[in-house]
């Protein structure tokens, strides 16, 4: 099986290491990794914004470079959730937006749904693990049970956390169009926390966001998108 | 009322910084009230239901004028007077034009939404008409000045010491009084006030256009009283408030309560048809108001009609973790949250709105909890879409916007910016936006490579 990786902006810069994971953790379940060249941000922050003319051109150059491949994987749920669910409103009666649109998953959505993957190997024994569910994820493409069951099944415990499906505050361009009521969400979200090993969700974003907090807060927790922490389960 | 709605951003961040006790009592209340939706969805067909209730709101929608003419004639066979207000001045003649026909000196007014949007105390305390809400959390906010925070709590932004000190001033009640006690005063004065007034004003739920019922729900029976014991009620009813048929309060009234407030129902449903029948108690003269207000407008909208389905439960203010830090004052208009930021553009227009549909990260959990399934993050998208359109976005935006389209269509220029990134300046423009995000997070940390970088290893990696 072959599937082409979008590794999205912010991972690119913010969390190459999740990007490597992903691939050696498909290349180890027996998948043909490819990263098309070219690729760089889905468009999200625009669309979201209201640019619209902005996003469309970049959503029309995420599909020329995607379509020809059967699957593609992000490490990123909200920007799956832009491609699968937004591309064809951005791009309405477009066929290829459409097509793109039927093929994209959320990294752990396609370990769970397409490779029928639940467990990966007991790499995470014993690690208390806060998830965070990012809300695009969880919302729009209905990614609830996929992560935690993957954690689980690798040995670790997932905390229970009154916050967990609650929205940490970040939102593309929110963060810095509403700062203040930006920082008030990450602090709702934190003051919950309860007490992990790491902290782990699907979206670089989020955890970009809530990193930077905690660090502003003087915590010191390990912060790892999901991938990272996927593949740590199945290496060990 | 007066919008100020411009100024969301910074009144939201003047509030965080000066009136930290607000952020604490709205988040305690609207998780309360959160909690209680979900178990009252738990126990029913939610999904079903909600569906149910927007399709009968959509029929309702797309043949109100038909609905509308049938409720103004069961209305006026039970005996009601019916009138029609296009915009809140029409509103304020027929309100006046009833006040001094019975020559009114006290009114005794409902918790209504629809009251605040058309400034119905500001007009009746001009004709020197004393107005007592009766609602509690309204006669608070009431005395001291405030517009409502919250669709179906007025004074959630309030903690008990806010209200011990206020009646403390006010009635001179101990600064430690317990709430039943503060209550009590409350009750006391506003018992005074359902006994003496000739006016009881009131919003509605919903109006049955089959049978010409006015349907209110409340839990703490002011609501009741306030229709019944006057001699003349007047009724504001917004024209998208209406229901095809008796047999819908079934499915809504349930529906309504448990989302507003996680109840199975309401305390109190008063169905109201019409004036008091000889021998009857109640009112001599009941007065139906049917209301537009840019409704009629919003409903030719063909991207934003669907707004016209809210029952006003306020399920989407709890649910929403930026209504949770800041309260409803902020929006400065009547609705607030989630709601609000897609109501208030259709109602005042886009450019005097124009922040509130970017007061929201998209997280949707609004949609999830809305009874009527109103798509209020594909509405917040489409709003924003148009202001950008019509040019309202701030020029930093729209230039951080085309630097960003330019970088991400072009390779090269994406990995000299990536490059950038780790070392060089950064582009002056984008600082502004650099800075908003550090002082609350620090500096961003950027991988020592990109992934792009470490591709060409891990190509090598799988040839091996
Ligand atoms: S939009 Fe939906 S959830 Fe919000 S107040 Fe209206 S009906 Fe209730």
């Amino acid at each position: 099986m072959r599937v082409a990786l979008f590794i999205t902006c912010l991972a690119d810069q913010f969390y190459a290491e999740a990007g490597v994971a992903a691939v050696r953790l498909l290349r180890a379940l027996g998948v043909e990794v490819d990263f098309p060249k070219g690729q760089t941000c889905c468009g999200q922050p625009a669309f979201n914004a209201g640019h619209w003319n902005e996003a469309r051109a970049l959503a029309q150059r995420t599909i020329d470079i995607f379509q020809e491949y059967p699957y593609v994987v992000l490490p990123s749920g909200s920007c799956a959730s832009m491609v699968k669910n937004h591309y064809p409103e951005l791009l309405p009666g477009d066929g290829e937006a459409l097509g793109l649109s039927e093929k994209v998953y959320e990294l752990s959505q396609f370990l769970v749904r397409v490779l029928g993957v639940e467990k990966l190997g007991n790499g995470l024994q014993g690690k208390k693990v806060a998830y965070h569910h990012g809300c695009h994820a969880l919302r729009e493409l209905g990614v609830r049970e996929e992560p935690l069951r993957l954690l689980q099944n690798a040995g670790a415990e997932v905390l229970p956390w009154e916050a967990a499906e609650e929205c940490c505050g970040f939102g593309g361009l929110f963060s810095v169009k509403l700062p203040e009521v930006s920082l008030a969400m990450a602090d709702r979200k934190l003051s919950t926390l309860p007490q992990a090993d790491v902290l782990t969700s699907t979206d670089a974003g989020c955890l970009l966001h809530l990193s930077g907090r905690m660090g502003k807060q003087g915590k010191n927790l390990r912060v790892v998108p999901l991938a990272t922490l996927l593949w740590e389960a199945y290496a060990g | 009322m007066q919008a100020k709605a411009k100024l969301y951003p910074k009144e939201a961040a003047r509030l965080l910084r000066e009136k930290p006790g607000v952020r604490e009592a709205v988040t305690g209340a609207t998780l309360h009230f959160e909690e209680g939706r979900k178990k009252a969805y738990g126990e029913i067909d939610a999904e079903a239901l909600r569906e149910r209730a927007k399709r009968v709101k959509d029929h309702l929608l797309t043949h109100l004028d038909h609905y509308l003419e049938l409720a103004e004639k069961r209305l006026r066979e039970n005996g009601v007077q019916v009138h029609w207000a296009e915009d809140p001045l029409d509103a304020h003649r027929i309100l006046r034009e009833v006040a001094v026909r019975h020559g009114v000196k006290r009114a005794v007014k409902a918790k209504s939404m629809l009251t605040e949007e058309l400034g119905v105390n500001p007009l009746l305390e001009s004709l020197g008409v004393e107005v007592f809400e009766t609602d509690l959390g309204e006669y608070l906010i009431q005395l001291l000045g405030e517009p409502p925070s919250h669709i179906v709590g007025p004074a959630i932004h309030l903690a008990l010491s806010d209200i011990q000190r206020l009646f403390h001033q006010r009635f001179g009640t101990p600064l430690d009084a317990p709430p039943e006690a503060l209550a009590a005063v409350a009750r006391k004065v506003l018992r005074d006030a359902f006994l003496t007034a000739e006016l009881g004003i009131s919003g509605a739920n919903f109006l049955v256009a089959e049978t010409g019922t006015l349907v209110l729900m409340e839990n703490e029976g002011n609501i009741r009283l306030s229709t019944s014991l006057p001699k003349v009620h007047v009724a504001f009813v917004g024209i998208e408030k209406l229901l095809p048929r008796l047999a819908d309060l079934a499915l809504f009234l349930p529906l309504t309560a448990r989302a507003a407030t996680g109840q199975r129902l309401s305390t109190y449903v008063s169905l109201i048809q019409g004036p008091a029948k000889e021998g009857e108690e109640g009112p001599e003269e009941v007065h139906v108001v049917l209301v537009d207000h840019g409704r009629t407008a919003l409903l030719h909208d063909p991207e934003a009609w669907e707004v016209l389905r809210c029952l006003r439960c306020g399920a989407c203010l709890n649910a929403c973790p930026v209504f949770r830090q800041t309260g409803g004052h902020p929006y400065g208009y009547v609705y607030s949250g989630p709601i609000g930021a897609v109501l208030d553009p259709g109602l005042l227009g886009l450019e005097e709105a124009y922040p509130l549909p970017y007061a929201s990260t998209l997280c949707g959990a609004c949609y999830e909890a809305c009874p009527v399934k109103i798509p209020i993050p594909k509405l917040l998208l489409t709003w924003r879409h148009r202001a950008v359109e019509r040019g309202l976005a701030p020029t930093w935006e729209k230039g951080a916007m085309r630097v960003f389209q330019m970088v991400m269509e072009n390779p090269a220029l994406y990995r000299l910016f990536s490059k950038a990134l780790r070392g060089l300046p950064l582009p002056q423009h984008l600082l502004p936006l650099l800075r908003a995000w550090t002082e609350g997070r620090g500096p961003l940390k950027p991988s020592p490579r990109p992934f792009h970088e470490l591709w060409k290893e891990l190509e090598e990696e799988d040839g091996r």
